[in-house]
Order: structure tokens, then sequence, then C-alpha cells
């Protein structure tokens, strides 16, 4: 058994009079100690996706419309409030992209890791165990920066807090949304290491949530591409770039800019990512492909497995 | 070849907050004696960290901020010596594209209007019907239908607003155009369409390029020719190619190592401690010391200045060589 198992979830948002789908069908599984990257581009459905997890979202506007989320074999969306806590509390943490916007201004770092601490265990929540934890996500001189406010620090710092507070409770998944976008490249890549590290010290599951195909590359075991609200490829993060077998994800690769790549011209995908509510019919994917086909645009593909953990959603991915 | 835009020196000084006599402490070099050409037609990438003063040296090129000291000759002419009126009649020559379209475009003017106004002010067409053509000319041009013209921008996606920002920027048929971060807020599919529209358009016009990124992929695959900054200061200039495969400065290895790579295992391995440090207190001798992996005792309290290492190739290190 997986630790967290998603099957065929579909996730509504409120609009006008009406629901807009913005996930329509995801699924897929993480089990212990592995790390799976969500990629896709703006709109995909892969923030919601990721914080429907420990059911995050708030209803309304958003509706869980069907589907399962099993998370250690226990069903998340008929979780009582009690349950769900302890979920939230201790088995799943969350890093969002923004740590400005996520610690709180006004409270002392060290305060708010001694707050998620005591989610755990009230014995752990002591001034000693703060430093240690600081100390764990590479802050130099914990003790000082644990009496720091969050504006006081850098944005790579106060993305090392975010992570010390998520792992305080040790879950056994980290969920990261585009943890580095907002800082820095060699940032960045301080921080790219540092989960790494820490996944394989604590021995959790990771799920990191991006748009960069190069971070993906770098820290997943597996890739899963999403596009418009479903997932459209699924495989081993070598593979995946070695040989994209669906157009998206070919495209995508070819999009971007490489570092001692010049010269040649960037492939780009025409036109634009569709919107919610805005999916075309038939393959969603079809207005914009180059391999597209007539019959594309008119019959919605299924999600071919073609190896286990693995799979495309594309008939013609042999073309 | 003479080259359209030499910059000596610049220096942007922001004062700090005053204290009860009202003197300034604090004060802050944003960019910290820069020098560099940009030749015609040449497009030279501009690449550092936030904070590192980038975006202040594109601003004050264009004398959107103003300068302390130093001087931009734009075709042997010292902007920051012109009186205002002469510096209008001189902007058509360089324009800028800003970073979010949202809110470099007027959301309550059609896009017709946004582009017809730069068209008006320097009398580049003749009339209504001369004006309209353009703009649909230049709505071709860059890949948005002839009738976007009477819409407004909320209408258009983020990729399309990008391209009105191009559109504008072309109408008054600048020489160079300052590029700051156009790439940055869009997503991936849609960055490429960009970048290749800039690619195209430098060809067939010869435009100059001061292209501004933090994104050294893009800058290399768009750039003939990168300057990279730190804190304020150029620490190495050279042909994109050869920067990016054997950079000589530090900062520009830890940056080159830190992109994370489609197609390479495991996570960029990042010799590089630490955050960039403030430019409020930036550090003596070598800005970049107190993250340096190879830093001597001379880097503490001596500032390396840029010097020449080979054709067309510049670093500011006391150790490259």
């Amino acid at each position: 058994m997986s630790l967290l198992e998603i099957e065929n979830l579909q996730i509504d948002f409120r609009s006008g009079d009406g629901w807009v789908r913005a996930v329509d069908g995801v699924s897929f599984h993480i089990d212990s100690g592995e790390t799976l990257c969500l990629v896709g581009e703006s709109g995909c459905g892969k923030s919601v996706t990721a914080l429907s997890i420990a059911r995050l979202l708030p209803t309304p506007p958003a509706r869980y419309s069907g589907g399962e989320i099993r998370f250690d074999g226990r069903d998340v969306l008929r979780m009582a409030s009690a349950e769900l806590l302890q979920l939230r509390g201790k088995s799943v943490g969350y890093v969002f992209q923004d740590p400005g916007t996520s610690l709180n201004p006004v409270i002392r770092v060290g305060a708010q890791v001694k707050e998620s601490l005591a989610q755990r265990d009230r014995a752990l929540a002591t001034d000693a165990e703060v430093v240690r934890r600081l100390a764990g996500v590479g802050i130099p001189a914990p003790e000082l920066r644990a009496r720091d406010y969050p504006h006081q620090l850098s944005g790579g710092m106060q993305q090392r807090i975010m992570i010390a507070m998520a792992l305080a409770t040790e879950p056994r998944l980290l969920i990261a949304d585009e943890p580095t976008t907002a800082l820095d490249v060699t940032i960045q890549a301080q921080i790219l290491e540092l989960l790494v590290e820490l996944k394989q010290r604590l021995g959790m599951a990771m799920l990191l949530i991006t748009h960069n195909l190069g971070v993906a590359r770098s820290v997943a075991d597996r890739v899963a591409v999403m596009y418009a609200g479903q997932l459209v490829e699924s495989s081993p993060a070598s593979q995946l770039v070695g040989s994209p077998r669906h157009p998206y994800t070919r495209a995508l690769i070819r999009s971007v800019p490489e570092l001692g790549q010049t010269g040649s011209r960037l492939e780009g995908i025409p036109g634009t990512v569709p919107g919610l509510g805005r999916w075309p019919t038939g393959c969603r994917f079809a207005p914009r492909c180059v391999q597209v086909r007539p019959d594309c645009s008119t019959r919605e593909p299924d999600w071919l497995e073609t190896a286990p953990d693995q799979g495309v959603r594309c008939p013609y991915t042999n073309v | 070849m003479a080259p359209l835009l030499d910059v000596e020196e610049l220096q942007v000084v922001y004062p700090g907050p005053k204290n009860l006599w009202g003197r300034s402490r604090n004060s802050v070099h944003a960019v910290n004696g820069v020098s560099l050409t940009v030749l015609p037609g040449e497009a030279l990438g501009l690449v550092g960290e936030s904070g590192c003063g980038k975006t202040t040296l594109g601003r004050a090129i264009l004398r959107l901020i103003r300068a302390s000291s130093g001087r931009v000759l734009f075709q042997g002419e010292d902007w920051l010596r012109l009186s205002s009126s002469e510096l209008r009649g001189r902007r058509r020559h360089a324009q800028m594209i800003f970073q979010d379209p949202n809110s470099s475009l007027n959301p309550r003017r059609t896009v017709g209007a946004s582009i017809g106004e730069a068209l008006e002010i320097h009398r580049l067409a003749d009339g209504r019907a001369g004006r309209r053509t353009r703009i649909r000319e230049l709505l071709t041009s860059v890949g948005l239908p002839e009738d976007s013209e009477g819409r407004y921008p909320h209408e258009f996606s983020g990729g399309q607003r990008q391209r009105i920002g191009i559109a504008r920027a072309l109408a008054v048929e600048p020489k160079l155009i300052v590029c700051d971060e156009p790439v940055s807020a869009l997503d991936v599919s849609v960055q490429a369409q960009i970048v290749n529209l800039l690619q195209e358009l430098k060809r067939a016009r010869q435009l100059a390029y001061l292209f501004i990124s933090h994104d050294l992929a893009v800058v290399e695959h768009l750039c003939g020719r990168i300057a990279v900054m730190y804190l304020g200061r150029l620490v190495e200039v050279g042909p994109s190619r050869e920067v990016c495969r054997s950079p000589a400065h530090p900062y520009t290895q830890a940056l080159v190592s830190a992109v994370p790579q489609m197609h390479a295992d495991g996570v960029p391995r990042l010799h590089l401690r630490g955050d960039p440090p403030s430019p409020v207190n930036p550090p003596s001798g070598c800005p970049f010391h107190p993250r340096c992996p190879v830093a001597e005792a001379r880097c503490r309290t001596e500032l390396p200045l840029l010097r020449s290492i080979g054709p067309n190739r510049q670093v500011a290190c006391h150790l490259a060589v």
C-alpha cells in the first residue's frame, strides 16, 4: 500500500452561478520515502491538487466532487475533524512558495517553530529543541536567529524557517508547492539540496510542485505532468526528460532554454494555456498540439498505462 | 564599430532614512561605478540576483531614475546632461519593456490607444488613417490579430499583453530596447514564444537590447554577450557562450553551477554559502569575498577592478586568470 493514493480526484470551484472544474480525474500515488514532482503551467490544477491532500481548500468556494484521497489507507475526504487535525498536524507538512506571506510577521520565528513543535508533542516545545531544529535546516547562529522577526531574515532563511516548521511535526509526507520559485538561483540550489538531504535523513516522502523541469529532474524519483486539470504523462524523472511521450511534455522540454545550448530556436507552444472552465473538448491539448489529428478534438483520450507507474494520455505517442 | 550605448562609471545612490537633523545616513549604492557598452544591433544580457542593482541600472540608463554620477552616452551624446525637452525628443531611440505587462499597460485604454499615443507624441504617422495602418502593422509584427486594436488589456492573456508591450516599444522605431525581465512572469511555453519574438525582431530591425534577467539560460540563448552584476558592480563581462561554459569569476561559477539542468542527474552542486550581503553595508574589499570559496587575505581589503583576461572578456577578481 502506498503512503498516499489519489484516485480520480475531481475538484470544482464556484464561479458566478455555476461550478468550474479545476482538477479533473487526477490519479497518482506516492510511496514512503519517494519523491514525486507535479509539473505544469499556471492554472493546470497542480496547487489545488496539493492543497486537497490535507483538505486545505476552503469549501465553498471549492467542492470535492468526486474521487478519493487515501493517506495511509484512511479516506481523507471522509475524515472527521479530529482525525483531519491529526493528519494536518502530524502526518503532512506543507511548504509554500512565498515564505514572506506564510510566516506571521509579528511573532518571532523561534516562537513560530515552537508552536509547530507543540503540535507534535508539548514536551518537545522547548527553546533548546527550537535551536536544534533551526540548526537542522542550516540556519547559522540559530540561538540568535530564533529571536528574529520574519522581516529580519532573507527570503532563503525565511524558507528554511518554513521548512523547519513543516518538519517540526515529523511528517511522513512533505508537500512543497513551488518552494524555490520566489528565490534566487543560488539560494534555490541551497534549498533543493536541503530538501533532498532532509528527505533522506528523515525517510519521508515528498510531493514537490514546480513549473521548472530542471528542478523536477534534479530532485524527483517520478514526475507527473499536468495540463488543464488532468495528468497527461507520468514516468521516472530521467525517462521523462530523456524520452518524453506526450506531445505537451515534449513541447515543454523544447521550450526551455538550457545552459550551453545556444543558437537553436526555442520551440515554444503556440497559443496559450486554456483558462479554467474553457477547456477544449476532446484532447485538451489538441488546439496547441503540433501532431494533432482530426479525431483529437472530438474524442477525449484515455489514460494509457505503458508500464508500472508510467502512463500517458495520448493515443498517438509512437509517432 | 562605434557603440550605440556607452555607459561610463555610472553610480546611483539612494539616500537612506533621514535623521533628526535632516541628514541622510546609510545611503545605498545601488549601482556603483558600472561601465558597459552596447553596439548597434547587439544584445547584451545583464544577469544577477535580486537586489544586485540590475533594474536600477537599466532605468538609470533611460533616465527613469536619476543617476548620481557617471555618463550615459547614447550615440555619443550624454543623456544625463540633456534638458528634459531635449531628452523628450531623444526618448524614441531607447525604449523599455517591463516585467509585468499587467501593471505597465493602462487598463482603461484600448490597445490601439496605448500604442497610438507614442506615434502621436513623436509625430510618426500621418493623420488618423496613417496611425491606424501603423498600429495594425505593429500588432501583426508582434503576432497579435489586427483587430486587437479596439480591445482592452484585460481581454488578453499574459503572453499577449507582453506582445502589446513590445509593440508599444517598437512603435517609435527605437534603436535600443531595455528589457527588464520581460519573460519572468510568463509560463514556460509562452516564455519561449516571447524569446523567439524578441530574437526575430532584433534580426529584422537591427535592434539592440539590454536584456535584464535572473535567468542565465534565457540570457545565454538570446544575447551575444553577458554582463554579470553583484552588489552594484559588474564582476564579469564576456561572450555568452564563454561566460557560461568557462566562467572566470567565482560568483559567475556559482551562478552557472546553481542552474538546475534537465539533462543532468541530481541536485546542482553549489559551493556557495550564505545570502548576498546588504548594499546598505557592503563588505570591504571585494564585495563577494564573504561568500567566495577561494577568497584570500587581500580580497578582504582590496577592491578588484574589472580587467581584461582575453578578447572581449573582463573580470573583477584578483585570482582569476
